[in-house]
């Protein structure tokens, strides 16, 4: 996770475009400026950054539906729960199912786990865009493939 | 018709906690209902959930930028529910 970045994502585990599912893995980093912040002498992540994890999930699950032709943008975040405490050094195992893919946008479900036990969930809701630029569209080809999505996947998964 | 217009109405009136009884076919979601465009994509997920459609909302918005089409010609209840039974009626076909 370079989460001063707000890269988010370590990696891809498993992406399922005909069931409409992905599973990431993301590593709380173990230091961090955030956390000096929040909380001096008890450091937690942000439940923003939990939110924006599910929504990078559930964003590279859109984009890959759509084999990068174009690029969701969150619009809407609903019914989120923050359930448990999650603190610098954990793994998070982050899932997403694909609700539905409208014209120009799409809805997904996602939720983070710590141990089999869920920390949060939400239901996100995505504009679906042209990519602004040539150098953005590139930008993602490449971070896809640090955190190894399945780029060549077929249409049926 | 009627029945696609109250399945519509309802999901607005859900949706948007917009009382069911101000909500008439003459009704224009966006300039009679204050629906913003985010509130609709709300509503197009209920309604091509219901039909089992997809809403063509870029091809819409699209023609109506372009000055091809008015908005009353989508966003006016009534003529969305002839929208809505034709993508119905070309999904049967």
């Amino acid at each position: 996770m370079r989460i001063e970045y707000f890269q988010l994502i370590d990696r891809i585990v498993d992406l399922d475009l005909a069931g409409g599912t992905i599973r990431a893995e993301a590593t709380v980093p173990t230091t961090s400026t955030i956390f000096e912040g929040h909380f001096p002498g008890y450091p937690l992540m942000p439940g923003v950054l939990l939110v924006e994890t599910m929504a990078q999930t559930s964003g590279w699950l859109v984009v890959a539906a759509n084999r990068f032709e174009r690029m969701p943008f969150l619009a809407a975040v609903k019914d989120a729960k923050l359930r448990s405490f999650v603190t610098p050094g954990q793994v998070l195992a982050v899932s997403a199912h694909l609700l539905h893919e409208g014209s120009g946008y799409a809805m997904t479900e996602a939720s983070i786990a710590l141990d089999g036990k869920t920390v949060c969930d939400a239901m996100l809701t995505f504009r679906v865009l042209a990519f602004p630029n040539a150098e953005m569209a590139e930008q993602m080809r490449a971070t896809a493939a640090r955190i190894a999505l399945p780029l060549g996947a077929p249409a049926d998964g | 018709m009627s029945s696609t217009f109250d399945t519509i109405a309802n999901i607005i009136a859900e949706t948007c906690d917009i009382p069911r009884e101000s909500i008439t076919p003459e009704s224009h979601a966006i300039n009679d209902l204050g629906i913003d465009s985010l509130d609709f994509l709300d509503i197009a997920f209920a309604i091509d959930k219901a039909f089992g459609i997809k809403l063509p909302l870029e091809q819409w918005t699209q023609e109506v930028n372009d000055g091809k089409a008015t908005t009353d010609q989508y966003f006016v209840l009534k003529n969305l529910s002839t929208r809505i039974d034709e993508l119905v009626a070309a999904k049967g076909a």
